[in-house]
């Protein structure tokens, strides 16, 4: 018998003993949204959810009425953090925006070497969703550039539009499921503000690993 | 007494003296606390999300064969290779095996409890791989040569002053005590380890049978690198990690968050479905998922407990236990520690050896209260003591037992003792504690409270 077979003979043995306890099936999603915290029922105040969320999780969250507008703002940024390298992926707008900066640019779609992409200072990406109700970005291999790209450079910036914010996790999680079918990229990651660790006595730290600033900045 | 015994009964001694340790927990936990019940409050109806979680832990565990039949073949669906293993040597073989076919030298890993349960640094470093731990407090407990000290918080009892000495002594690289200084030397010289790595292994928070996915919780990012740098990645996973479907992460994220470090959601909350795949830029050639039993069977078959298979490792029943606190991580010698470990150990590894750990609690039920999942752990640590001790059955407990059940149901009897025990109380007050004194375990850290000058029915009968 291979220990595949002898693991699953000593579950059905196991099991063949009935417990009593928490019988009452699978939640659905309405039960769900009944006990998690509580999402706004208006666009506006999922926004504004959205933007307190990014605050107390210490990402960047800005708001532009135009691409011209959101380039000036990482145009900006470039400067500030005096940006000699960044990478990006072939997102349209993420594409577009690290274009326009004048600074070389890595596009990681193709694939890249990890070290050239370590040594970049910020990392662009697009997104599948934003999560009010957690602050959270959703990216995936196949929507932010691979694995790596939203997690190795120390700065990571998503751009995303006004319709990708969703109020809820089992919304998020719905849309994957409708997004992608059976045929899910490798990677899915939930992005709740910067890299943190707490593991010296229990004190802040940002950019444990990860980057050490985020900033989402939307259309 | 057991050596696991001793040494708790040593230990507990030592640590429960040391209020220098005490504070630095105590310190934690108060930190802990304050988020921890903002963000409860949070919930719209926190007992109904515990109620929600139970339910679905309770299918999960309940038809295990079932879902991991489901997960195991999404996942080979998808170019994964799935690997099973009955005991934590088989598991360490099994690593092993990868490593020497893929040539490997280092090994970067993420935070995983089961992989400290089966001890695989020490197989790894064994063979001769250099094997890193990414997770800073699991980093800073690897350079110091330790265990974790807690399961979510491994370093949580050492100050930045000890952490910048350990680093001084061996990086070579402190320059303060500040811990964002401490944390940017850990990076750099982490990122160097990422860059090198041939082989990322990673736990698993959650595996998800609808989907065939492997879902890792952090804050640091850490995983996160392991998974998308090295040329392979390997997951270790208990075969409890089960859940049913994609939508039960929408509960069960924020409520590990919640419970493991009071936060809304944790950092990185992460799905892996496979290796690289066709039209992805990166990620590991091979993906290899390592299903661990070791003796987890052993606790599904014991109907009475086995809810505790769907523990989330989320450390909370720690927080509040009255117990952990005074005696400290270590103390329990075992990979799990608190409530959970107490409930577990003896299941995993072997009553006899680990039923003492049943009776380092107080039953006060701060643990039940607080597990999200709502494992019934204090009771769980009655029936630990109960099957000890039908296992095992003491002569002098029998005994004493015996002797109060006749005198506790013999009137006559019962009034004698305690007019004899006014008496005997005199007697005792001078050697209380001491070698003298035949009830001394019990009373050299406890006070008897004194035997009342009248009892009830005296009252009574000599009443006006």
């Amino acid at each position: 018998m291979s220990e595949r077979e002898a693991s699953f003979a000593r579950i059905r043995e196991a099991l063949s003993v009935k417990a009593v306890g928490h019988d009452g099936g699978l939640p659905s999603v309405i039960e769900q949204r009944g006990v998690l915290p509580a999402v706004g029922s208006a666009d506006e105040e999922r926004l504004a959810q959205f933007r307190k969320n990014a605050a107390d999780l210490r990402a960047d969250f800005q708001q532009f009425p135009s691409e011209g507008d959101l380039m000036a703002r990482v145009r900006e940024l470039c400067q500030v953090e005096g940006w000699k390298k960044i990478a990006t992926h072939n997102g349209k707008l993420a594409h577009a925006v690290a274009q326009s900066l004048g600074v070389p640019v890595l596009n990681t779609t193709e694939g890249y070497d990890k070290h050239e992409l370590a040594a970049c200072d910020a990392g662009m990406t697009e997104c599948d969703a934003l999560v009010a109700q957690t602050g959270s970005v959703l990216v995936t291999t196949l929507s932010a550039g691979g694995r790596a790209l939203s997690c190795l450079p120390p700065h990571h910036i998503v751009v995303a539009r006004r319709e990708q914010l969703v109020p809820d996790l089992p919304a998020a999680l719905e849309l994957l499921q409708q997004k992608y079918g059976t045929n899910y990229p490798s990677m899915i990651s939930f992005i709740t503000g910067p890299s943190r660790t707490g593991d010296i006595e229990r004190i802040l730290v940002l950019g444990a690993h990860g980057p050490k600033k985020l900033t989402i900045l939307m259309l | 007494m057991t050596a696991p015994a001793a040494q708790f009964k040593a230990d507990a001694g030592r640590l429960s003296a040391d209020l220098r340790q005490r504070g630095i927990i105590q310190t934690a936990m108060g930190k802990y606390e304050v988020v921890r019940d903002q963000r409860k409050a949070g919930f719209q109806d926190w007992q109904g999300a515990r109620e929600l979680a139970a339910r679905t832990k309770f299918q999960a565990v309940n038809h295990l064969g079932q879902y991991l039949e489901d997960l195991a073949s999404k996942l080979e669906a998808r170019g994964t290779k799935v690997h099973w293993a009955g005991t934590g040597a088989q598991a360490r073989e099994i690593i092993l095996a990868i490593l020497r076919e893929k040539q490997a030298r280092v090994v970067v890993k993420s935070k995983s409890m089961t992989s400290e349960e089966i001890h695989l640094n020490g197989a790894l470093e064994g063979a001769g791989y250099e094997v890193v731990e990414s997770d800073l407090g699991e980093f800073i407990m690897q350079l110091r040569g330790e265990p974790p000290y807690h399961l979510v918080f491994p370093s949580m009892h050492l100050t930045r002053g000890e952490i910048r000495d350990l680093f001084a002594e061996k990086l070579h690289d402190a320059p303060s005590d500040n811990p964002e200084d401490l944390t940017m030397v850990a990076r750099r010289v982490l990122r160097q380890k990422y860059l090198q790595a041939d082989i990322g292994i990673t736990g698993a928070n959650f595996a998800i049978a609808e989907t065939g996915m492997i879902s890792i919780t952090e804050n640091e990012g850490n995983a996160r690198l392991t998974a998308a740098l090295p040329k392979t990645m390997i997951t270790l996973v208990g075969i409890e990690k089960i859940l049913p479907r994609l939508a039960d992460l929408g509960l069960f994220l924020p409520m590990l968050a919640v419970m493991g470090a009071g936060q809304l959601l944790t950092g990185y909350n992460t799905l892996y479905g496979g290796p690289r795949q066709p039209g992805e830029p990166d990620g590991p050639e091979e993906f290899h998922v390592v299903f661990l039993d070791n003796q987890r069977t052993a606790l599904l078959a014991d109907a009475e407990q086995r809810d505790a298979l769907g523990c989330i490792r989320c450390g909370a029943c720690l927080n509040v236990c009255p117990i952990f606190p005074n005696v400290g991580g270590h103390t329990y010698g075992t990979t799990y520690g608190g409530p959970i470990g107490s409930v577990i150990t003896p299941h995993l590894r072997g009553l006899a050896e680990w039923k003492h750990l049943s009776d380092a609690s107080s039953l006060c039920g701060a643990c039940s209260e607080t597990c999200p999942v709502k494992i019934e752990l204090h009771h769980h640590l009655l029936q630990n003591r109960r099957n000890g001790a039908q296992a095992k059955p003491s002569w002098f407990q029998k005994t004493a037992f015996k002797i109060f059940a006749a005198v506790a149901n013999n009137a006559r009897w019962w009034s004698l003792v305690t007019k004899l025990a006014r008496v005997g109380q005199v007697f005792q007050k001078p050697v209380k504690g001491t070698a003298l004194d035949p009830a001394s375990v019990w009373t050299k850290t406890r006070d008897l409270p004194p035997v009342a000058k009248e009892s009830f029915r005296e009252w009574w009968k000599g009443r006006k």
